[in-house]
């Protein structure tokens, strides 16, 4: 997907946030990365380390969580762990899935001095 | 500024219809302290803040925003406006070339003087798109993105400023020809419609998977070219629905009509709701 569109976004929200808490500098960035949220992890490392020159994140340790992803399986009814949006379900082999969740993009924490 | 396809945001432009200098800027001002972005978010000056005392003294702030925060912000306020003016918004998506522009001049032609309407046009360079739909009557802004592969909240916040909204009626927002970026940019819409041409892979769905997901309907479109292609269609339905088990089919051909009338009746009722929901 976009990752320096993301970037940028996620910059905006950390000077906001730390702005409003009176940080000096951000030293850490915890996101949180959904399996199914079409971003590269790494393409998103090289992302934030362009955008964030310059600011109060420069520099900072990126730790990027990667939840994985969930669907409902309308074959078998049950709730299931999926690696892809268009994979199987695991337990049936079923391919009406409906994702409930994994494809999150959230900035969860950040480390401020 | 995309990482996929090395896009930027440089150069955004929203054609000036009128060619009197009505700035953007004061309207953006005006709306620099909404952040009513809908998600769970401890603000880090209030009582929910966490103090963890790690090294060197840092403080670790629990934020818990999505990244796209702002521009879910701007297109929830989007989404309240269409909703106060009963304007069924259609954000319209495909890769470039699929018939997009085509499918609308034809809808709009059919359509008429039936219910307001109204078309924003989003590409990377050009206004050709908007005059072929402002060349059938209907109202048509034109935004040009630069370098930029998709359009955002508040790219269509600004073109609503020009080109007014169609109240009780509807209004298409044509995206950027991508199957890819779009996905993730909620624009206020009621939904996304996905156009795919028979021209194009069986395996589409697969390959961009986001885009299928967050699409509502999927519309076929060129089945003029059927008998031309080796094309199996059932094929292209069954990959969309393994993606997105509820989304609804249509088949339509632009050119000789065929499947035209069953797609506005699928506008006719989508707007039927809108009109009754509050």
């Amino acid at each position: 997907m976009h990752e320096l569109s993301l970037a940028t976004a996620l910059m905006d929200l950390v000077r906001e946030e730390a702005a409003a808490a009176h940080a000096q500098r951000v030293t850490r960035l915890v996101l949180e990365i959904g399996a199914l949220s079409h971003v590269d992890a790494q393409a998103l490392r090289f992302a934030v380390d362009v955008a964030a020159r310059g600011g109060p994140a420069e520099g900072a340790t990126l730790d990027i969580q990667e939840p994985p992803g969930t669907a409902y399986c309308l074959d078998c009814e049950t709730s299931v762990t999926i690696a892809a949006r268009g994979a199987p379900c695991p337990r049936c082999g079923g391919a009406k899935l409906l994702v409930q969740g994994g494809d999150e993009m959230r900035l969860k924490e950040m480390e401020v001095v | 500024m995309c990482g996929t396809c090395g896009c930027g945001q440089g150069e955004r432009r929203v054609e000036d219809l009128h060619h009197h200098h009505a700035h953007d800027h004061a309207y953006h001002d005006a709306h620099e302290h909404t952040h009513a972005d809908g998600t769970t978010h401890s603000h880090p000056q209030g009582p929910a803040e966490h103090h963890h005392h790690g090294a060197e003294g840092s403080r670790l702030l629990s934020v818990e925003r999505d990244i796209l925060s702002r521009n879910n912000a701007v297109a929830a306020e989007n989404r309240r406006h269409f909703q106060t003016a009963r304007t069924l918004a259609l954000n319209l998506v495909s890769s470039p070339g699929a018939g997009k522009t085509a499918l609308l001049v034809e809808t709009l032609k059919r359509i008429g003087g039936k219910f307001p309407l109204a078309v924003i046009e989003g590409d990377q360079e050009t206004t050709a798109d908007a005059d072929r739909i402002r060349a059938t009557g209907v109202p048509a802004i034109q935004i040009n993105t630069g370098k930029g592969c998709h359009l955002d909240a508040e790219l269509v916040r600004s073109a609503l400023v020009r080109l007014g909204t169609p109240e009780n009626g509807v209004l298409f927002i044509e995206n950027v020809g991508n199957l890819v970026c779009p996905a993730g940019f909620d624009l206020g819409e009621a939904q996304k419609v996905v156009i795919a041409s028979v021209t194009e892979g069986e395996d589409k769905p697969l390959k961009y998977s986001g885009m299928f997901a967050a699409a509502g309907l999927m519309v076929v479109t060129k089945t003029d070219l059927l008998p031309h292609l080796d094309f199996a269609i059932d094929r292209l339905i069954e990959n969309a629905r393994r993606i997105n088990p509820t989304i609804a089919v249509l088949q339509v051909s632009a050119k000789s009509g065929e499947g035209m009338d069953r797609w506005l009746h699928w506008l006719d009722t989508a707007r039927a709701l809108r009109l009754a929901a509050d």
